[in-house]
């Protein structure tokens, strides 16, 4: 059976390690392995996310716009067709 | 009761609106799933952040924080800088704004008429960078009075006794309450409030997801929280992009003739997938959202016209 493809979003500030590429697709089941394959693919990379095997406090992972902490972290699972986008915790307004 | 001494008075006790043109239709023998807009741009300068305002400068009288004549410092990206801007002219105090330079005209105009001062922020960065300035700024003049909105727990009471009390009087069923994420004062105090009087009221955050140039901080470790957010106080957080924002702002003014500011569609957004997800699950829902501007001071972005491009708010900061 063929891992689910997964777009992800990369940041700005964390695009020197995508060789500046906006999204880069990988296959994963779970966000663990997203970040896991990230890390293979992009070296460097994954130890930008997480610290201590947790996500980093100033990095926000969503899954389809929801953000990850509230559906399980790194244990959020993930399906073909969805899209991760990753960024930097910023101040809002309203 | 509508009659009161002074502007300030006025505060709080905004309508809450029923929905029903915009709350999704369910099956005849599914329970109503309905959606509720609080109109918090019905509070004396327009928006929610009075409530933050008037709180933080009371508790600063209240502390002695605040002498008469003081100069007050607060960063923000509009709404909270405009509510203080209103009282402090009012109270006889002096007001700097930090404020990032990427925000909408109109509120450079709306702070200044007030007569309050403005030092603009870097817009790469957004608002942590106005928070950084302002905190600079705050050491290196020890006689102004940093009341500090992302820190100040006078932000959190504020809904805690007001915005949350309201919604659960007006409204007992109330099973989903949505607000956007910025202080995290509103989640915070309303949620707080609401998760007590009934534990199984989920609390959604919506917060905006701004194009590159706010996300461009120096370095990760330049991220911001605010000391006020607690997670445990949250079921769900989404990130509402620009375009979703703005096309909900506009189905909320042509459906329900509500026009509120943009940061209100990424909350409709969010309150609309909670409202699906009860539809799909046969679950009725009474799902609260916050409106917490009017659209007046985002007229200059041209979003509201019919060829509005959100693409516009790209590098502004559009809540």
């Amino acid at each position: 059976m063929s891992l689910p493809k997964i777009e992800v979003r990369i940041p700005t500030i964390l695009r020197p390690y995508t060789n500046n590429q906006k999204i880069v697709s990988v296959e994963a089941l779970t966000l663990a392995d997203l970040v896991s394959e990230l890390e293979k693919n992009y070296s460097g990379l994954g130890e930008r996310l997480l610290e201590n095997g947790e996500l980093r406090r100033f990095i926000n992972i969503y899954i389809n716009d929801e953000d990850v902490r509230f559906i399980g972290s790194l244990t959020a699972t993930l399906q073909a067709g969805d899209s991760v986008t990753i960024l930097p915790a910023v101040a809002g307004g309203c | 009761m509508t009659k009161y001494e002074s502007l300030e008075d006025s505060l709080g006790h905004t309508p809450l609106i029923g929905l029903a043109k915009l709350s999704p239709k369910v099956g005849n023998d599914n329970p109503p799933v309905r959606l509720w807009a609080k109109l918090e741009d019905r509070n004396p300068t327009g928006s929610i952040k009075d409530r933050t305002a008037i709180a933080m400068i009371n508790d600063g009288e209240k502390t002695g924080k605040l002498k008469p004549g003081a100069t007050i410092l607060e960063p923000t990206s509009g709404n909270t800088g405009i509510s203080l801007a209103m009282v402090a002219k009012v109270r006889g105090y002096k007001l700097i704004c930090v404020m990032p330079e990427n925000t909408s005209v109109e509120r450079t105009q709306i702070l200044e008429m007030w007569g309050a001062k403005i030092i603009y922020s870097p817009a790469a960065g957004g608002s942590n960078e106005a928070v950084r300035v302002a905190k600079e700024l705050a050491e290196k003049n020890p006689d102004w009075v940093f009341l500090y909105q992302y820190g100040n727990p006078a932000n959190t009471m504020a809904h805690y006794t007001g915005t949350g009390p309201e919604i659960f009087e007006d409204l007992p069923t109330i099973t989903h309450f949505v607000a956007g994420l910025g202080t995290t004062g509103t989640l915070m105090g309303a949620g707080r409030y609401l998760r007590e009087k009934n534990p199984e009221i989920s609390i959604i955050a919506a917060e905006p997801r701004y194009g590159e140039v706010v996300y461009g901080l120096r370095n990760l470790d330049a991220g911001f929280i605010p000391e006020l957010y607690d997670a445990s106080l949250i079921t769900r957080r989404f990130s509402v992009g620009a375009e979703d924002s703005v096309r909900r702002v506009k189905q909320l003014l042509e459906i329900e003739g509500i026009f509120a500011g943009i940061s209100t569609g990424a909350i409709l957004h969010a309150a609309l997938a909670i409202a699906k997800e009860c539809v799909d699950a046969g679950t009725g829902a009474d799902i609260v959202f916050i409106v917490c501007d009017a659209g007046w001071k985002y007229l200059s972005t041209g979003v509201y016209g019919n060829d509005g491009d959100p693409e516009v708010l790209d590098d502004q900061l559009w809540a």
